[in-house]
């Protein structure tokens, strides 16, 4: 292995020889910095990237890790506070930096696409989706009207957008987030670009809805002649689009190389932990700890001297804390910035150590129910016509006709996705709203609907995390403060005692003490999510009701805050119901599994038995959709066509039929399906026997990551 | 679209109905006695109480509700008490001056506010949004009385600009009226200026920071295509519903700018009447404001759907 510094006038590695000629973009030196109450913050240092035509290059990297800031500042969009302080970026031979503004316009409008991470803000509400799409071809292709209308169709069609006549002439607030994403796709190909930089374009989607722009996005990686630049915190969505992979960490590249080295042997600690941090399936049913990366990114003005990762790294050494560590070539096409790249130790035997070291405590068993909800119906009627009678009155049935209970001290894991009702459920459940319809027993007595109608005790008993800490923390109450009103309201502590509690709950989740006095803004999204959980437990609940608590994280940080779920429910003996669109955090920290589809549970079960086959064809395609992170995996392809139907307009019969890949016929057309009972404590919702299910589904689909790990 | 343009119009229908409740019942409450007005002090019990049989004014207050808005309705608006003439040519010829004054004003100051606007979100935080703020937001302190007098002062008898008096008679067409309604155009639109320019600075701000508009620049797009492609559309939303309210007032609010420049306006109009407790007069001219304010809302909520299609489709 040659450890010559990278020079300078090589083209980018990975590179065949006759590639260096198609280098697309080479990005060298970039330093970036914003420039903010006097001072300078380097928000990206020293990151040099090259890309070829067709080929896929991915940019990983964590919040504040400068990923988009990068992508941004070479193609020299920056915020008015932003400056390149370094560097050259050479786009199809031309240097981006040197050319006047109009050049550079020009070039982003027709040589570069731009694919943004949320699809439904990223075009103007107040003009029709076609003719924004079109607009790039009349002012960079110098169409005509009619011309670039047929352009813009023949694009949507070129992205698999199901009838393309109809959508051009719609406003963005009419289309769902699918379709949405793949108009700006067609919106950035439209001038036939060479460079396609797609930033987080499936964070904000469904993952049944990911998996297919995943698909589009390999289609069209083969067919087209463009380079692209894909960023993302997903490692497992890198390892089904892209060629290459480059990681960034606090503004700087840590390592670089072709993808399958990249997660068979990767050369830098910050890369296995990332890597080890994805949690993983587990057929058996055991589950460890979670591997998470102590510590937080470092400000921006706060950086390291040495290497920026020594901080969290457990391979520091004094050399790395006192001088920055180079990115030097340490194989072929592969480089990385870690002194003690040659004592990282493969991702295999890095989870494997972790996992024996720690062992998972068991809960103790719990068969007393303490949560029950009985056929709970949440309909919204719609406003408006005066004149309707009940009967025709529409109404949005979020929730319709729901069964399901918690045992005390166990987890019920409710996964779904937009548009399921899991969030109408847990608000019915919590008290916000009154459901329209169905009871809601606790502890064998019946909840009134509404908080307002409840005891202070029931109130107590019952708490919840929500999923964006931002939203449910007051931005103006220190941290304490929110973490005492539990306490003084619902518990009736007082004074010294209030004090000590406080105390008490932020060692509980792994906060110092002198958080207390800060403020929200002053912390990180995984501490001010402990912080969240501290108010919830503060009160002592017997259930906690989580709302998708993990979605805002960073997945380093993710493994940290179920570990401390799964801690405080050893410790306290408490119930979870626990929402979440991730099926992998869900099968970590449950015991019962109910997967929801527009606002009916589909199935039901203990949770290694709903993650096995037989499944509802609905939780078959959830699973398939999930991407893994493996590179060596096919993975199946069970896709589910069009959206979600409204919950104005629910399907007769069986309600997925109108997806469903595997309906039969008339039966799932007109008959709402019957429970059945699977293996074990199983059941779903399908006019196939299970039996049938289990001889047409083959083997678990979690069984093809485990195979690939552990080797 | 439709549809909502007729829930709509439906609003407007139950406001204005409320709307004349209220002003009737307003009337009937004035104090002082219609006949010791119109007759005098010193008139006969005999004779006032004939008079109030011949206005009617002594059958119970709903049946003269009634009759009234039958007769407002149908144009018959009665006479007026103190002038003796017939109430609705006067409204309507008073509504015809406030109009143009209205006109004027609005040309005025709607495109001059939204230009300074834009230009003060656009180069936000610089010295010449400084001052356009600034200087917008002193005029929004000064009363129309104090302005006014200025104004007049100034430009009616020292330079001789225009004409220190805005009376103009009942057969004064546009164009020779315009001279006398420079000033007082001014006047008002120097209080609503500050409005337009604060709304549309605001929300062009926070329309600029948006996604969409990262996504059009971009897309490739220069500034002025970004701007006129993709900004207005969306900021000027919330400026052309507070403009489109404001026209009630221009048409029927102006009473003080009516007063310092003597021009016969709708404002003056229902002074006038409340002074001499001429109930039929009040009523007429209320109900006209109340009817233009109703009108200037409902345009505000249709030009509002329109340009906003979130609410136009569902």
């Amino acid at each position: 292995m040659s450890s010559n510094p990278r020079g300078r006038s090589d083209s980018p590695p990975g590179l065949s020889p006759m590639g260096s000629m198609d280098t697309v973009l080479d990005i060298r030196r970039l330093c970036i910095a914003y420039e903010t109450e006097g001072k300078s913050l380097p928000a990206v240092r020293d990151v040099s990237l090259g890309i070829a035509g067709r080929q896929s290059y991915g940019l990983v990297g964590e919040s504040g890790s400068g990923k988009t800031t990068l992508a941004l500042g070479a193609i020299r969009y920056l915020a008015e506070n932003g400056r390149i302080t370094a560097g050259e970026v050479f786009f199809e031979g031309r240097n981006l930096l040197e050319l006047p503004a109009r050049e550079v316009r020009s070039v982003r409008g027709n040589r570069v696409g731009m694919v943004y991470q949320s699809p439904s803000t990223a075009l103007n509400p107040s003009i029709r989706v076609g003719s924004q799409v079109a607009e790039v071809a009349r002012r960079h292709l110098h169409m005509g009207k009619a011309e670039a209308r047929e352009r813009a169709l023949h694009m949507l069609e070129q992205v698999a957008m199901p009838d393309p006549e109809a959508v051009v002439r719609r406003y963005p607030h009419q289309l769902s987030g699918g379709m949405l994403q793949r108009c700006v796709i067609a919106m950035a190909l439209i001038t036939d670009p060479r460079l396609l930089i797609m930033d987080e374009p499936t964070t904000a989607l469904d993952v049944t809805t990911q998996a297919v722009v995943l698909d589009l996005v390999a289609e069209l990686k083969s067919r087209l002649d463009a380079a692209i630049l894909y960023i993302t915190h997903d490692l497992a969505v890198v390892a089904r689009v892209c060629d290459r992979v480059g990681v960034l960490y606090a503004g700087e590249m840590v390592e670089e190389a072709d993808l399958r080295t990249l997660f068979s042997r990767p050369r830098h600690p910050y890369t296995l932990a990332l890597l080890g941090c994805i949690p993983r399936y587990r057929v058996d049913g055991r589950r460890g700890r979670l591997l998470t990366i102590p510590g937080r990114i470092p400000h921006l003005d706060e950086l390291p001297s040495g290497c920026v990762f020594a901080p969290r790294c457990p391979l520091a050494e004094e050399a790395c804390r006192a001088s920055r560590p180079p990115l030097r070539e340490i194989g072929e096409g592969h480089l990385s910035a870690c002194r003690r790249f040659t004592a990282v130790p493969t991702p295999a035997a890095y989870v494997e150590d972790i996992e024996s070291a720690v062992d998972w405590e068991a809960v103790s068993l719990g068969e007393e129910r303490l949560l029950e909800a009985h056929d709970v119906e949440q309909h919204f009627p719609m406003r408006g016509n005066l004149f309707a009678g009940k009967a025709r009155r529409k109404a949005v049935r979020a929730v319709d006709g729901v069964t399901l209970y918690v045992n005390r001290g166990r987890t019920l894991g409710v996964v779904g996705e937009s548009g399921s009702g899991k969030t109408t459920l847990a608000r019915a459940l919590i008290g916000l709203e009154a459901p329209t319809a169905g009871r809601v027993l606790f502890e064998g007595e019946a909840l009134g609907g509404t908080t307002a109608r409840r005891s202070r005790t029931v109130l107590k008993n019952i708490q919840m995390v929500f999923q964006d800490p931002d939203a449910s923390l007051n931005p103006r109450h220190p941290v304490g403060e929110a973490i005492s009103r539990p306490l003084y309201l619902l518990r009736g502590v007082r004074g010294a005692e209030l004090r000590r509690k406080v105390r008490e709950l932020l060692a509980a989740v792994n906060l110092p003490a002198a958080y207390a006095e800060r403020l929200p803004g002053e912390l990180s999204g995984g501490e001010k999510q402990r912080v969240a959980v501290a108010r919830a437990f503060a009160a002592e609940p017997k259930l906690v009701l989580c709302d998708e608590p993990l979605s805002s994280l960073d997945v380093s940080v993710q493994g940290s805050l179920m570990n401390l779920l799964h801690d405080l429910q050893v410790e306290q003996k408490t119930a979870y119901f626990f929402i979440s669109h991730d099926l992998a955090a869900v099968q970590h920290l449950s015991d019962w599994i109910a997967v929801m589809y527009l606002g009916k549970v589909v199935e039901l079960g203990d949770a290694l038995q709903v993650l096995n086959p037989p499944y509802h064809p609905y939780t078959e395609a959830l699973l398939s959709a999930v991407p893994v992170p493996d590179p060596g995996v096919r993975q199946s392809t069970i896709r589910l066509e069009g959206a979600v139907p409204s919950p104005l307009d629910v399907p007769p019969g069986c309600r997925f039929h109108t997806r469903c890949p595997r309906v039969l016929g008339d039966i799932c057309r007109t008959q709402e399906p019957p429970w059945q009972e699977g293996p074990g404590s199983h059941w779903l919702c399908c006019h196939i026997p299970c039996s049938e299910l289990e001889a047409l589904q083959g083997p678990c689909l979690l069984s093809v990551c485990l195979e690939d790990e552990g080797g | 679209m439709s549809r909502f343009i007729i829930r709509r119009l439906g609003f407007m229908a139950v406001s204005l109905f409320l709307a004349s409740v209220v002003v009737f019942a307003a009337t009937q409450l004035l104090p002082g006695d219609v006949a010791t007005m119109v007759l005098g002090r010193f008139a006969s019990q005999e004779a006032k109480e004939q008079l109030r049989e011949e206005l009617g004014l002594n059958r119970p207050p709903v049946v003269q509700y009634g009759s009234w808005l039958g007769g407002f309705v149908t144009g018959e608006w009665g006479d007026s008490i103190s002038t003796g003439s017939e109430v609705r040519p006067l409204v309507l010829q008073r509504l015809r001056n406030s109009a143009m004054l209205a006109l004027v004003a609005f040309a005025l100051y709607v495109p001059l506010g939204v230009m300074l606007g834009l230009i003060a979100a656009l180069k936000r935080d610089s010295w010449l949004d400084q001052s356009i703020s600034v200087g917008s937001l002193a005029f929004i302190g000064l009363p129309e009385f104090v302005t006014g007098v200025i104004l007049i002062g100034v430009f009616g008898v020292q330079l001789k600009w225009f004409p220190a008096s805005s009376a103009i008679g009942p057969d004064t067409g546009f164009i020779e009226a315009l001279p006398r309604l420079i000033l007082p155009a001014i006047t008002v639109s120097l209080t609503s200026l500050a409005y337009v320019v604060r709304m549309t600075r605001s929300s062009t701000v926070e329309v600029l920071g948006t996604d969409y508009v990262r996504t059009a620049r971009l897309k490739g797009l220069s500034s002025t295509q970004v701007l006129f492609g993709h900004v207005l559309r969306n900021s000027l939303l919330p400026t052309v519903t507070v403009v489109a309210i404001g026209i009630g007032w221009l048409v029927g609010g102006l009473i003080v700018t009516e007063s310092v420049f003597s021009y016969p306006g709708l404002g003056r109009l229902v002074l006038f009447g409340i002074q001499r407790r001429d109930v039929p007069l009040i009523q007429a001219s209320a109900m006209i404001i109340v009817l233009i304010y109703g009108v200037s809302n409902l345009l505000a909520d249709i030009l509002y759907g329109v340009l906003n299609p979130r609410i136009r489709y569902r």
